[in-house]
């Protein structure tokens, strides 16, 4: 008897086993919100398991115990008691309340990313994935990144809606045209992991999917001076700065007729019409290609529109440039 | 009223006079103001869209065999799943229960002799045909391959499929579901027999009635979002494209202001024929008619601040994400108490199993797993981990198919006696129902699997360590086929052999019992007025109350 049920037993651990083997269950969980996420999903399924039995349940149970036994049969009169309605309205409504704080707190906390993340930016096309490090290395449709390290995308799209997906970090945000969005992570397990395109992109989206390499830090540092086009993001945009003479009138002392890009990133300025914004990507990118639509207090209006003779990735190559006058700014300052 | 119920079933249903055979003749249809007619003609028509819609979604599920695809190109591909998805959602899921069975019931639940106005109500039908014809000629002339989400800029700039008359297809059936929506309403308010006051109608009613408010308020908002997207792609105004200087999300936003709304439109009339079927088999007032009633209204009133839940992942602001989160969780409330209702509803009463409870109990069930599974969805941080992959395609199947489909097909099998004075073969339809319920859980639930290990939808081709549940749910989506090619032959067979039903088959109560089957074209001998409440069956004498 006891062999018996020990049989059964292994028969069906084998059998589950093989089962898991054909029938892959769990995603490989790589940043360091994955683990925290993968727990509210366990809750998620718990709670839809448990009422999904509870009310098969009750349905089986009520209809072989309520089964018609004759035509003539006249079932009670039952009341609806208001403590029960109220029951089902509250009970259900409390555990929302749950899912939706523990939740939130995660949402807030894989959309605000940590100040120290290191940047890279991503730029998407019919049906590619463009990635590029301030350092200078260029990447299609892979991304290698170093573990441990919190990462800070910037993303933006050359032409329609895409969508980045790692699903091993649990994380995904819409590329869209003419703005820019930002996703962030903290890779955990080093290896290689799925990357996708969830936003319907036209021909060849179900193609436009690559990987993420999470490397240790030593393997990155050397993956990152092993790049043929080592030249740093800041260096380039430096490079279309001077190809367009910008330099003529963004002259570095502020004498010239625009006004000086040093130290302005990250910092507000002061628009004509008298309100403030803080210089960042956005707003490089919207005085590049509107710059009507920016124009700096005490400068007449007169840059011309780089639309259309700007790629995105030139842009993102031009704000790196801008960015880079801040730093060195404030390293000499000191 | 017993004994006049005797009589007539004592006339075989064809010697009497009846909506069927008043008058003969193509004619006699295509010109006919009687709204039991039109809800047939709906019936034939949608019918046909589902056909179509389902050849698509075979084809589908065929390519997704080899992680290669087995079938078609990837351009053939994209606009399967496009033709798919609109034509269920645009011209099956919208019309599909609110056109037939609300055409059909709305008038003779209330004791009305027709809708307010009739001739709208013919019109109406003329105008979703028109759609249908848009929208089956973008097909024909090549097909359209934007997803049934229509999202710019890739719709408005990119695309090179038949955008435009497809939008046009579905701006123009919208009409129609605005037409219907308001003779419903108007009906309901105007037309009701004396004492059937507004807590004696039928759940079914009340569904309707919120439906129509949804139709009303929510489609405007979707023919106008699709009439900017046409001038952007005809005229380049620049609306949408941020290359001539609009914006992509503002898009989403009207998109899904009317798209989820439209998804209680699909479901709220389900879930007032689920009222119906669950009384009826189990011979009992429905367990707080009051909040099933109210449920109803809330459903459709919260629907319409939720759609920032199919924009978490575009970049809107954590408030927003947060607010919209809190909104999708209530939304869910209404749901929860109505399941909990019905089952409750079963206690103690006399249940009977034929075909239309089947579907019914089914429907609580599928019903049940997909609201449960949408709870992943208004919560932000699993939400960003699963939109836009399988898991959304699961949960809204569960939804979509499991719900309102289950409560379609559970009401065409109650109300098909009353419809043609004929029964089905029982037999046959039990069957049919347990092929649908076998053949639709294989198909979707591995997509919930799929979903969480993060393939995403919308793909041709796939990595090949997820090939073997997508075999799974395309060896259930063979089996769903069959599931829905039965009723239809049976269906089909009944029209003109099936046994006599009689009056009321089912025993059950509700005013189109109370008239002959098929009805009269004026659907009732006799004036009517209503003394008692909804589902009043009769009761054992409980002195312990």
């Amino acid at each position: 008897m006891m062999g018996l049920s020990q049989f059964g037993l292994n028969a069906t651990k084998a059998a589950a086993s093989s089962l898991a083997l054909m029938i892959p269950m769990q995603p490989p969980a790589a940043s360091t919100i994955s683990g925290d996420i993968d727990q509210l999903y366990y809750l998620l399924t718990g709670i839809t398991l448990f009422f999904t039995v509870l009310i098969f349940s009750i349905i089986f149970y009520f209809m072989v115990k309520y089964r018609r036994r004759s035509n003539d049969e006249r079932p009670p009169d039952v009341h609806s008691p208001l403590v029960l309605e109220l029951a089902w309205t509250v009970i259900p409504s409390l555990i929302c309340v749950v899912i939706f704080v523990w939740s939130s707190i995660l949402y807030i906390r894989s959309s605000r990313p940590p100040a120290a993340a290191t940047e890279i930016f991503v730029v998407g096309k019919q049906w590619m994935w463009h990635l590029q490090h301030p350092e200078g290395p260029r990447e299609i449709n892979e991304l290698h990144v170093p573990v441990g390290v919190p990462v800070k995308l910037t993303m933006t799209s050359q032409d329609v809606i895409h969508g980045f997906y790692v699903p091993a970090f649990r994380l995904k945000k819409d590329v869209l045209p003419g703005r820019y969005t930002s996703l962030w992570f903290e890779a955990s397990e080093v290896g290689t992991y799925h990357l996708f395109c969830t936003e319907f992109c036209g021909t060849n989206h179900a193609e436009m999917i690559g990987w993420v390499y999470v490397m240790s830090p030593e393997d990155y540092a050397v993956w990152l001076s092993g790049g043929e086009n080592s030249e740093p993001m800041a260096q380039q945009g430096e490079q279309i700065f001077n190809h367009y003479t910008c330099g003529y009138c963004h002259v570095a002392d502020g004498t010239g007729r625009g006004p000086s890009l040093v130290g302005i990133f990250g910092k507000p300025e002061k628009l004509s019409s008298g309100e403030s914004r803080v210089v960042d990507e956005a707003v490089i990118r919207q005085a590049l290609l509107q710059p009507n639509s920016v124009p700096v207090a005490g400068y007449a209006p007169i840059m011309p529109t780089f639309q259309g003779q700007l790629t995105e990735e030139q842009i993102l190559q031009l704000i790196a440039y801008v960015k880079s006058l801040g730093v060195q700014e404030r390293a000499s300052a000191r | 009223m017993s004994t006049a119920i005797a009589d007539i079933h004592e006339i075989p249903a064809e010697s009497q006079v009846n909506y069927l055979n008043a008058s003969y003749g193509i004619k006699s249809w295509l010109l006919t103001l009687d709204h039991k007619r039109i809800g047939l003609l709906y019936l034939g028509t949608i019918t046909l869209m589902f056909l179509i819609g389902g050849v698509a979604a075979v084809l589908m599920r065929l390519n997704l065999i080899e992680p290669t695809g087995a079938l078609v190109e990837p351009d053939t591909y994209n606009k399967l799943f496009s033709i798919h998805g609109i034509i269920m959602v645009f011209f099956f899921l919208v019309p599909s229960i609110p056109a037939t069975l609300g055409n059909f019931l709305i008038p003779i639940m209330i004791g009305a002799r027709d809708v307010a106005f009739p001739r709208l109500n013919l019109m109406s039908w003329y105008v979703f045909v028109t759609g249908c014809v848009f929208a089956l000629y973008a097909v024909a002339a090549g097909g359209v391959d934007t997803g049934w989400t229509f999202y710019p800029p890739f719709s408005s700039s990119y695309s090179h499929s038949h955008v435009v008359a497809m939008a046009l297809g579905i701006f123009i059936a919208g009409f129609s579901s605005i037409l219907t929506g308001l003779n419903f309403i108007v009906t309901i308010h105007k037309m009701r027999a004396p004492g059937m006051t507004w807590f004696r109608l039928p759940l079914f009613i009340w569904a309707m009635y919120a439906t129509s408010l949804i139709f009303v308020l929510g489609t405007p908002v979707i023919a106008v979002t699709l009439l900017l997207l046409a001038a952007e792609r005809l005229l380049h105004v620049g609306i949408f494209d941020p290359a001539i200087g609009g914006d992509p999300l503002l898009f989403q936003h009207l998109f899904w202001f009317y798209s989820h709304p439209a998804v209680y439109i699909m479901i709220l009339p389900g879930m007032g024929i689920i009222s119906e079927l669950i009384t009826a088999f189990s011979r009992k007032k429905i367990f707080g008619y009051s909040f099933v009633a109210f449920s109803s209204l809330a459903i459709a009133i919260i629907s319409f601040v939720v759609w920032g839940h199919h924009m978490f992942v575009t970049g809107q602001s954590i408030y927003a994400g947060l607010v919209f989160s809190v909104l999708s969780f209530v939304v869910a409330i209404p749901s929860a108490v109505k399941v909990f209702n019905w089952t409750a509803t079963l206690y103690k009463g006399s249940i009977s199993y034929e075909a239309p409870m089947l579907y019914a109990l089914g429907f609580i069930g599928l019903f049940t797993l997909g609201g449960l599974t949408g709870l992943f969805l208004a919560s932000l941080a699993t939400d960003v981990h699963l939109n836009g992959t399988y898991f959304i395609v699961a949960h809204f199947h569960y939804i979509m198919v499991g719900g309102a489909i289950m409560a379609y097909m559970g009401g065409l099998h109650y109300w098909w006696p009353k419809i043609t004075g004929r029964m089905y073969p029982d037999l046959w339809a039990r069957f049919a129902a347990l092929v649908i319920f076998v053949g639709f859980n294989l198909t979707f639930f591995p997509q919930f699997v799929l979903g969480y290990l993060g393939m995403p939808r919308r793909y041709g081709v796939y990595p090949q360590e997820f090939q073997v549940l997508n075999v799974l749910s395309s060896a259930g989506a063979s089996i769903l086929a069959i599931g829905y090619v039965i009723p239809l032959v049976y269906f089909f067979w009944s029209w003109n052999y099936g046994p006599p039903a009689g009056p009321n088959p089912w025993g059950a109560t509700g005013l189109e019992w109370t008239t002959s089957s098929p009805p009269p074209t004026e659907n009732f001998e006799h004036s009517v007025i209503v003394t008692e409440d909804a589902y009043n069956y009769p009761t054992a004498d409980v002195t312990s109350e």
